[in-house]
């Protein structure tokens, strides 16, 4: 029991350092931690650590979310990220939404620096890229678009 | 040697000794510290946060510099009216149009005096002014971002000493002129024609509310006399203003001496809120003038330089009840309001008492019409009218005075070297403490507002001679702590300090470091030549022009191979930093460039230009160290002859040599 809560305080920590996430908390609702977050953290360590639990994907694709992702990763994550597989400071991007869960790359997008210090798959990225992937000031909202044109990347209809 | 050379040695040695037995102010022995508890006293320990913030000018380097206090610890220097090639500031092409003036672009000015905005009297975190005392001018500093965002120069106006005080919701800032000047169509006139011809102007500059935006709202017509320090009453006092003035005697010629002769000088009251009325009324003039006013605007990143035309004055000569001279012993300097609003302290930096003078009593001499005469057509209040009391044997040269929140004085004294604390009240002398050496202004957190915050006095002081490790002829000039929470004052700190400290003011960390910008937001960068993302780097000519939108993000510049380029070209490297993330600026250099380097913060667009001079492949990098894979940032640029046909071309990560190059 002792453990839970230990464990329920870093979680509620990690979350405040979450950044602000506006409007887009009412929009997914599903993406505020809910009242007892440590078991879904526990239970699934494939979704990364941060504010992210829990994305619902829709199909077909959002074409709105689509057109505002690609605009977030012309700005803000082109320079490192290609498109295909190939890797410059960052890996390539093709693929992805087929390995790692949505809520992982979010969470990577979005809580950067503790997926750095405590996600054992961010550490191999950075062990392999040695480069740290920067904390772009990306909300949650925002990360959600940039996810959406990562699966129509992924050839996703 | 020779014997008579000793004896005379030994006698002057054995004189100075005598004058220094006989002035009893004189500090009592050099270097010694204080109680054991003092280095406690200033210890921060790594990693945790000072308490204060010590805005404090850098004199004769132009800029201000930005402590922690108790520790001492320099965190910035702000450039302010000085170029520094370190961030660019007057180098970029954003920044350059900071510096313009009436007499064109001024590289290098002597920032004396930083004033906090207030609201209510109490230090408001907003903004903090300096003021340039070569070529006029007023600066606004933002303290979300420690960046100069606007100055304004004062026409009519010689030296621009008596400045940047405040009023009581920052509704003024003044800046009265510390050489006469003549003024209008007649400037070209005999300097010997002073008394005739010379006028001094204070200038009331208007600050918004809102963004803090400058504007001279009018300028008020005086005597040519010179205007030294300044102080806006608060509470009782708001809507007066006071200035210390020296040279009433008009000289224009070995002042030291000249200016010297009178027994009393004066401080100038001014009741602003009249001259307000006046304006009102139409009753102001407006005068032809040529000024600069330059704003850096943070959705651009770029600063605009207007020259305005026109300037509002009002002449208390002839306006009645706006300007009254209250006789001042000796030439006096500092002109400080106490907490209250109800006492004004002059200062005569000649003078052995220190005059204290009161609000009420003033205002009852006013009304009294109790007048011993008038100067150039303005009344004199009697001395003895306005004074509340003297401070009788405080010391030698008494400069300047802060407050602490318990009534309490604090006075600089140059000649003397030292720090004395008397009542403001019962004007009696509580305690003094020796400075090293030759102090000039002295600080007390909030000391000038209506509340200050207290626990230490810090001294500015001019000399350091034997305090550190020489450094050849020319030594470093330091500020001093003392812990003023006891009755006794308590040296706990020596720190260097750049440029020549005049004043200071420090303000809780409370107040600035939660809105401290961190970064510039990409999305709002509103920038001419932003390339927001990798996609929008280029490379454009437009004749002989070359513009490269160039992003930097860790570890890499986007473009990094550019060709097509001539000599004879002029080179805009237009830089945006692509980081959205805190501490993170990378820099940018080209070889050769006769500039001076770019620190672009995150989410900001900075502008090299660069004009090739010869034939060649020019390096360029970044010179922020980054990350790990910092010296790996950098870059080539082809140079052919002019009229070449080497097509332009650019781009980053393409290796037409598949031999040569890296990766796939």
């Amino acid at each position: 029991m002792k453990y839970v809560y230990v464990c329920g305080i870093a979680l509620l920590s990690l979350a405040s350092c979450a950044p602000d996430k506006g409007k887009n908390a009412e929009e997914y609702p599903d993406a505020t931690p809910k009242a007892n977050p440590v078991e879904e953290a526990m239970t699934d360590p494939t979704k990364g650590i941060g504010a992210v639990k829990n994305v619902t994907l829709h199909t077909p694709l959002e074409q709105d979310r689509i057109k505002r992702g690609l605009a977030i990763y012309e700005m803000k994550c082109s320079a490192c990220h290609k498109l295909t597989d190939q890797r410059v400071v960052g890996p390539g991007w093709a693929g992805l939404t087929k390995t790692r869960k949505p809520e992982w790359i979010m969470n990577m997008i979005t809580n950067v620096d503790v997926m750095l210090e405590k996600d054992p798959e961010a550490q191999k990225l950075l062990e392999l890229c040695l480069t740290r992937m920067p904390n772009q000031n990306v909300s949650i909202g925002d990360a959600r678009d940039i996810l959406e044109f990562m699966r129509q990347n992924d050839g996703e209809k | 040697m020779d014997k008579k050379i000793i004896l005379r040695s030994l006698l002057v040695v054995a004189t100075l000794v005598g004058i220094t037995v006989l002035q009893m102010c004189k500090p009592q022995a050099p270097a010694s510290v204080s109680g054991s508890d003092a280095a406690v006293k200033a210890y921060v320990p790594p990693g945790q946060y000072d308490e204060f913030y010590n805005l404090v000018s850098g004199g004769f380097s132009g800029q201000m510099s930005v402590y922690g206090l108790p520790s001492g610890r320099l965190f910035r220097v702000i450039p302010v009216f000085s170029e520094d090639p370190t961030t660019g500031y007057g180098y970029s092409e954003e920044t350059k149009a900071m510096l313009n003036t009436s007499h064109g672009y001024v590289p290098w000015d002597d920032l004396h005096h930083p004033a906090i905005s207030t609201t209510n009297g109490e230090h408001d975190g907003r903004w903090v002014f300096g003021n340039a005392n070569n070529t006029p001018r007023v600066a606004r500093i933002d303290l979300k971002t420690f960046r100069t965002s606007e100055i304004i120069e004062l026409p009519n106006s010689g030296g621009n000493h008596s400045s940047p005080f405040i009023t009581e919701n920052t509704e003024y800032v003044v800046a009265g002129t510390r050489f006469s000047v003549p003024v209008g169509d007649k400037t070209d006139v005999p300097i010997s024609t002073f008394k005739e011809n010379f006028k001094g102007y204070i200038s009331f500059i208007s600050v918004d509310p809102k963004d803090g935006k400058m504007n001279i709202a009018f300028q008020l017509k005086t005597p040519g006399v010179s205007f030294d320090l300044a102080r806006a009453g608060k509470g009782p006092s708001h809507g007066w203003f006071f200035f210390s003035c020296y040279n009433t005697e008009q000289a224009y010629t070995l002042l030291e001496v000249n200016a010297s002769q009178k027994d009393k000088d004066f401080i100038m009251a001014v009741n602003w809120k009249k001259a307000e009325e006046y304006i009102a009324q139409g009753k102001g003039e407006k005068v032809k003038a040529r000024y600069a006013r330059n704003r850096y605007d943070e959705s651009t990143h770029t600063a605009t330089s207007e020259m305005l035309t026109e300037v509002l004055q009002l002449d208390p000569a002839v306006l009645k009840d706006i300007i009254y001279f209250i006789p001042c012993p000796k030439s006096p300097h500092g002109c400080d309001t106490d907490p209250s609003g109800e006492y004004i302290v002059g200062s005569g930096k000649l003078a052995a008492l220190i005059p204290v003078f009161s609000f009420t009593k003033i205002q009852q001499a006013i009304a009294n019409k109790d007048f011993e005469g008038e100067f150039a057509g303005i009344p004199v209040i009697k001395y003895e009218s306005a004074l509340h009391g003297e401070v009788k044997k405080p010391g030698l040269g008494p400069l300047h005075t802060e407050f602490d929140a318990n009534g309490n004085a604090y006075t600089s004294f140059f000649v003397s070297s030292e720090i004395v604390k008397w009542n403001v009240k019962s004007l009696e002398v509580l305690d003094r403490v020796p400075t090293y050496y030759s102090i000039g202004h002295l600080c007390v957190p909030g000391g000038p507002t209506r509340k200050p915050h207290g626990k230490y006095v810090i001294a500015y002081n001019k000399i350091t001679k034997d305090r550190y490790l020489p450094t050849g002829p020319e030594l470093t000039q330091s500020a001093q702590i003392y812990d003023i929470t006891g009755d006794k004052m308590k040296l706990i700190l020596d720190f260097p300090t750049i440029g020549e400290p005049h004043y200071a003011e420090a303000i809780p960390a409370s107040l600035i470091m939660p809105q401290s910008t961190k970064i510039f937001k990409i999305e709002e960068n509103n920038h001419p030549y932003v390339a927001k993302g990798e996609g929008q780097a280029k490379v454009e000519r437009k004749g002989n022009e070359v513009h490269v939108y160039m992003t930097a993000i860790r570890s890499h510049l986007t473009p990094d191979n550019i060709e097509g380029v001539r000599v004879g070209d002029e080179v805009y490297f237009h830089v945006t930093n692509l980081e959205q993330d805190w501490d993170v600026p990378h820099g940018f250099a080209i070889k050769g460039a006769a500039n001076a380097e770019l620190l672009i913060m995150p989410g900001e667009t900075a502008t090299l230009k660069w004009k090739p001079l010869s034939v060649g492949v020019y390096p360029f990098y970044c010179t922020d160290f980054c990350s790990a894979l910092h010296q790996e940032m950098q870059g080539y640029i082809r140079i052919s002859p002019a009229g070449s046909n080497v097509p332009l071309k650019y781009s980053t990560g393409k290796t037409d040599d598949t031999a040569a190059g890296a990766g796939r």
